[in-house]
């Protein structure tokens, strides 16, 4: 079903990779240029009226941010993943909120916590999850978690980790034997 | 509007001083000083964070004058624990049994109350992001004297499963004076009565002086918790 559609939208909308999950799930990668064209053929043409996500993967050893607006067809209950790659150095992308207004939210998010800019989106740059963050967005890959936490919470004393196997056999067997 | 404003600002005797620290925190619009001209034709400033609040800190509060009524006191508050209807992370959905007749609180004298006004136990339930912790220190100073803040989960104890998040504080009483801590990753209801019992025996023994620590350590309080809130953008103290 969705090779199918794949086939007949592939020359028209200039597609790229083809990934077919299941009867009912693929994904297809389309250009900058071509997503708009593509994403209101899907909705007022094919069926996929529904945005049931917009959300963003740092590729950060290829340099790129992916894209995934998921669209759901709940008449004929399929849902097809269209793939956009942005590269990481240029985070500028055409806002899709005249389409679906829910994009709007996604939007926000995406500017918030990947530094993706929707310019036009609505309320684009007002604080969404995070108030007063000053670091680089957190989801970026290149922002250290771990190490921003340590710096910025200050920890209780004390807190210990164990490898569960070996702390077990302590505590069940403290002389060292285990006699079955 | 801003260049005036600053100008205007550097003539008053502690202006530039004044700019200087509204310039490190993003301050809402709203907030920001303004000039404002009066019926008779005078200018003055109008600063929302100083002029519309009061601006007076927290006060100890201190024992009564004997032993006996002191004692008595401790008692009355022991047998009302008041809870603010406030929910952070999960912990929040621990409370609901409480409320039901199954585990049924009230019979403890514990209610929930749904505004800072009313209540004078403040259950911090679960982990708090830097976010809710704004909310939630705002919430605690408008509570009346005496209260009480119960930890809940090991989240608040030393962040839990959260240890390593970008958004989430790891030590409560940095930034809360917590009277009690819950440990459990949820503890469950009955947890939650037997600290509620327990605070009640600190109540009445005297030693549930959360509040008072908050008003002896103010400064390192409020130090802390702008350590973490970047954007402070409302009073030192709202009451």
């Amino acid at each position: 079903m969705m090779q199918s559609l794949y086939d007949r939208l592939k020359d028209r909308f200039n597609l790229g990779e083809f990934t077919g999950r299941r009867a009912d799930l693929a994904f297809v990668t389309v250009s900058r240029e071509q997503l708009r064209p593509l994403l209101l053929h899907l909705r007022d043409l094919e069926g996929f009226t529904h945005l049931v996500l917009l959300t963003a993967v740092d590729w950060i050893e290829d340099d790129t941010f992916q894209l995934t607006y998921l669209l759901n067809d709940r008449a004929r209950a399929r849902d097809i993943g269209v793939r956009l790659m942005l590269p990481r150095d240029d985070t500028q992308m055409d806002s899709i909120h005249d389409l679906w207004p829910t994009a709007a939210t996604y939007q926000r998010e995406l500017r918030e916590m990947f530094g993706i800019d929707f310019p036009d989106s609505p309320r684009v740059n007002e604080d969404f999850i995070l108030e007063g963050w000053v670091d680089i967005p957190p989801y970026r890959r290149e922002f250290d978690t771990l190490r921003f936490a340590r710096e910025t919470y200050p920890e209780r004393p004390g807190r210990e980790t164990h490898d569960p196997a070996t702390y077990m056999k302590q505590q069940l067997y403290p002389d060292g034997e285990d006699n079955g | 509007m801003k260049d005036e404003l600053d100008k205007r600002l550097d003539n008053q005797p502690d202006g530039p001083e004044r700019r200087g620290s509204l310039k490190d925190i993003p301050v809402r619009e709203e907030l920001l000083p303004r000039w404002v001209k009066g019926p008779e034709g005078q200018e003055y400033v109008v600063e929302p964070l100083q002029d519309y609040f009061c601006q007076a800190g927290p006060t100890v509060q201190t024992p009564a004058y004997t032993r006996i009524i002191e004692d008595l006191f401790n008692w009355a508050r022991a047998e009302s624990l008041w809870i603010l209807g406030f929910g952070t992370g999960c912990g929040a959905i621990e409370m609901r049994p409480l409320m039901t007749p199954r585990f049924d609180a009230y019979r403890y004298g514990i209610q929930w109350r749904p505004t800072p006004r009313q209540a004078n136990l403040f259950v911090i339930s679960g982990y708090l992001s830097v976010k809710t912790l704004k909310r939630a220190i705002r919430s605690y100073e408008q509570m009346q004297n005496p209260k009480y803040v119960v930890g809940l989960g090991s989240c608040t104890i030393n962040g839990g499963m959260y240890w390593d998040s970008y958004n989430t504080i790891k030590r409560l009483d940095d930034y809360l004076p917590v009277d009690l801590y819950i440990t459990g990753c949820m503890p469950r209801p009955e947890a939650l009565l037997q600290g509620f019992d327990d605070l009640k025996k600190l109540i009445r023994a005297g030693k549930a002086e959360g509040a008072n620590h908050y008003a002896e350590h103010f400064d390192w309080y409020k130090a802390n918790q702008k350590r973490v809130i970047k954007d402070w953008d409302m009073p030192d103290y709202s009451w």
